[in-house]
């Protein structure tokens, strides 16, 4: 999101803001009409090059350029230009995608590749509703780049390929593997004799014993409740098992008021309840509860695997970050121990509209390739979605806790899909964490507050529903 | 005197061609980039444009419809008239009573208080800065363990005084309120000051030989000769107080919240368009308040006149 896009300017101007946006692309919407579909041309195809790429035929990328850089995908362009040495790539890394490619899909010439990712990018249900993805079906059943017996879809972690997918298709891939948990620092931990509990009661004793030591054994990035919507929500996951992560995607009535949701969510409100939670989080932005973290002033943090790139140069030497999972609640939960919560982000997709799909796949198909995933995690010190990529690397302590916690997990994920699908609710979940920490809603009023939340997107026609099955 | 009227019809006929070639420009552009966004926004109000298809299909008012079942949008209407009734008034107020002591308050031969000059820059100096920067410093000024404001009230042994200030709901709006009035009341401050130099001073110095003091001269000299510069400001600010979405955005929690207590339309708008991909029920909520602007100017400017005519 740009803050500063409508700055100081007067109503009306940011009225006319949204309407200038919206006029410049607006050509086809409130004029022209939908040009005749006509799929782009291909080569002919071969065991080598399973697309049909035509060498020859320009290929236009465009890349988000954020905290991973984007010289990963020049790599994968490497590797095509060595195999199609005729056709010239058009690579643009830039930050604002969606600023940059919003008329370009309206206009239907949008680039061949896309990394939609960062705070600007397109809404991907909405270019999904919209039809202006490639079906990746045969790039994942077509062979991989380092072996032809394998398919692309078997060399990927899990939930990468459902992470993509809308409605049972998968539309757009993501490269990097994001785990999620509480963080804590191994040495001050070794230090002081704490070990990171396998149980959430566990965790509430040692959060009693850290309080005592005179440290804060909680901060959270308040001024985004979704760091806590994120474990809270994998806490219910766990004990409710598929069927409760089902319901609740899939917006069945009364999925929110389940006791698996109520339970988790009076486990964070105890937190604060008890005193455990630094005083002032509630208003912290994520730098600053984060920074608070890194001087030890608190012992624990929820955050995704970024975390450790996010805090270059303010994590002090020595500190070992080290990830752990969101311990059980009870001890018959349906998803065991292990289970993570960990989902794949920087979507890349490959444009309907493109001038140049089976390049557009074909460059994928190498980015997914082991060689330019290993390349990737090394410099960028985090996981991509490639399995393996990250072997024999040398890892920070966070990466390999966060590789051991994959490793642990298996199959067993806590896996969300209502947050992708309904912003919407997402949003008026956040807002009701941020009451129920805070104290001033209780479980059962946050559960009734966001079940009426799921209500509403339920009943309304112009959202675009999606099934899990 | 015999080529006068021909050479009067020349110069008035190059004039005109010369006002219409300077204009020009600036009508071409003003269409092109303001009115005919306009024109689409109130048309795309009535679609379920989704900001990335080619096509949008015709709901007639059903956006607007909406809107009133919208709970968020509520808040941010309701947050939007708070600021729209006390902002403005705030900032009026400070800058008018700190633009009459500079320039009334002392009685030295120049007329101005010593180092007013100093006063004025230094008041001025948030009206250079841009929004973001603002809202950046006083959202770190705010912050509740490292900010200036918690610890210069801790430093004074107020602890109990000490607050979350954008994290308690009822303190929030509050909180980027000031910082409204903080950012605006130089520029105002600036403004009236100028205002006041227009004023002559033989009506003060007869006001002061009849015995007023400081406060009647403000009553009943300044404040109703500033009248219609009190009445602009009040449009401008007004159209500030319908807005705020700069300072929101940064400095609040969630951002909007907490849970909805910051939350404006400009906001509302911005997460309708670009994160739910609703851009025909966020061109409604332009609209909605573009008309609300359009009111609240109407009737700040129709008010005012009324009151006017009756001073001369």
């Amino acid at each position: 999101m740009s803050p500063d896009s409508l700055s100081r300017r007067s109503v009306l101007r940011s009225a006319a803001a949204v309407g200038l946006s919206t006029s410049l692309l607006t050509a086809c919407v409130t004029g022209g009409r939908d040009s005749a579909e006509t799929p782009a041309s291909r080569g002919t195809k071969d065991a080598n090059n399973p697309f049909g790429v035509e060498n020859g035929r320009p290929l236009e990328v465009v890349a988000f350029k954020g905290g991973y850089g984007d010289d990963y995908v020049k790599n994968a362009e490497k590797l095509f230009n060595s195999r199609y040495a005729r056709s010239t790539i058009d690579h643009k890394g830039l930050q604002k995608v969606g600023d940059t490619l919003r008329p370009r899909f309206v206009a239907n010439t949008p680039p061949d590749v896309v990394d939609n990712t960062g705070d600007g990018r397109l809404d991907i249900s909405t270019l999904v509703s919209s039809r202006q993805l490639t079906d990746l079906a045969e790039l994942l059943d077509a062979p991989s780049w380092d072996d032809p017996t394998v398919k692309v879809r078997d060399t990927l972690l899990p939930g990468v390929v459902d992470d993509g997918s809308f409605g049972g298709t998968c539309l757009c891939l993501n490269y990097v593997y994001t785990a999620y948990g509480f963080w804590y620092s191994k040495s001050l931990f070794d230090q002081r004799g704490w070990a990171y509990p396998s149980t959430w009661d566990g965790m509430v004793s040692l959060s009693e014993e850290i309080k005592k030591a005179g440290i804060s054994p909680w901060t959270y990035q308040g001024k985004y409740p979704e760091y806590v919507s994120e474990p809270l929500l994998t806490m219910a996951g766990k004990t409710g098992g598929p069927a409760l992560l089902k319901a609740i995607d899939n917006l069945e009535p009364n999925a929110w008021r389940t006791e698996a949701m109520t339970n988790a969510a009076e486990a964070f409100a105890e937190l604060a309840g008890k005193g455990f939670i630094m005083p002032g989080s509630e208003a912290l932005s994520h730098t600053e509860a984060q920074a608070a973290w890194c001087q030890g002033k608190a012992a624990f943090i929820p955050c995704g695997s970024w975390l450790e790139s996010e805090q270059k140069g303010i994590t002090p030497d020595g500190f070992e970050m080290a990830m752990g999972v969101v311990p059980p609640r009870t001890s018959s939960d349906k998803i065991k121990a292990t289970g993570l919560e960990a989902s794949s982000s920087e979507s890349f997709i490959v444009p309907a509209k493109g001038k140049n799909p089976a390049g557009g796949l074909e460059l994928l198909r190498m980015l997914f390739s082991k060689g330019v995933a290993k390349s990737f995690a090394q410099s960028a010190g985090t996981l991509p979605s490639v399995a393996g990529s990250a072997d024999g690397i040398r890892m920070s302590s966070a990466l390999a806790s966060v590789t051991a916690a994959v490793k642990a997990a298996g199959p067993d994920l806590v896996v969300y899909r209502h947050r992708i699908w309904y912003a919407a609710l997402a949003k008026a979940t956040d807002d009701a964490v941020g009451e129920l920490i805070n104290g001033r809603i209780t479980a059962k009023e946050w559960a009734d507050r966001i079940q009426k939340a799921a209500d509403a997107i339920a009943k309304d026609s112009s959202v675009k529903k999606y099934t899990r099955q | 005197m015999s080529r006068g009227l021909p050479g009067r019809v020349h110069r008035l006929r190059g004039g005109s061609a010369f006002v219409i070639v300077a204009l020009l420009p600036a009508v071409v552009l003003h269409v092109v980039f303001v009115l005919s966004p306009y024109a689409q926004s109130f048309y795309l109000s009535l679609t379920d444009w989704n900001g990335l298809a080619g096509s949008a299909s015709f709901v007639g008012l059903d956006n607007f419809a909406q809107l009133g079942s919208d709970g968020l949008f509520l808040d941010a209407v309701r947050n939007n008239l708070f600021l729209l009734l006390v902002m403005p008034v705030m900032t009026v107020a400070i800058g008018l009573i700190l633009a009459s002591t500079l320039k009334m308050g002392s009685k030295s031969r120049r007329g101005e208080l010593f180092g007013s000059r100093l006063y004025r820059i230094v008041f001025f100096l948030p009206q250079v800065l841009s929004v973001s920067v603002i809202a950046v410093l006083w959202g770190s000024a705010y912050s509740p363990n490292s900010g200036l404001i918690n610890g210069v009230l801790r430093g004074v042994g107020l602890d109990g005084l000490a607050r979350s200030w954008l994290a308690e709901p009822r303190l929030a709006l509050v909180a980027v309120m000031v910082v409204m009035v903080w950012s605006g009341a130089g520029f105002y401050l600036v403004l009236f000051t100028a205002a006041l130099e227009g004023i002559p001073r033989e009506i003060y110095e007869a006001a002061l030989i009849d015995g007023a003091n400081g406060w009647v001269t403000f009553w009943r000299i300044t404040l109703p000769l500033l009248r219609e510069n009190v009445q602009v400001a009040f449009v401008y600010l007004g159209m500030a107080a319908l807005d705020g979405f700069a300072l929101v955005q940064i400095m609040t929690v969630g951002p909007g919240g907490p849970d909805g207590a910051t939350e404006v339309i400009g906001l509302s708008l911005y997460r309708a368009a670009f994160t739910y991909g609703k851009f025909g029920y966020a061109s409604a909520m332009g609209v909605a308040l573009f008309f609300g602007s359009l009111v609240f100017a109407v009737f700040a400017l129709g008010g005012g006149r009324r009151t006017q005519t009756e001073l001369a």
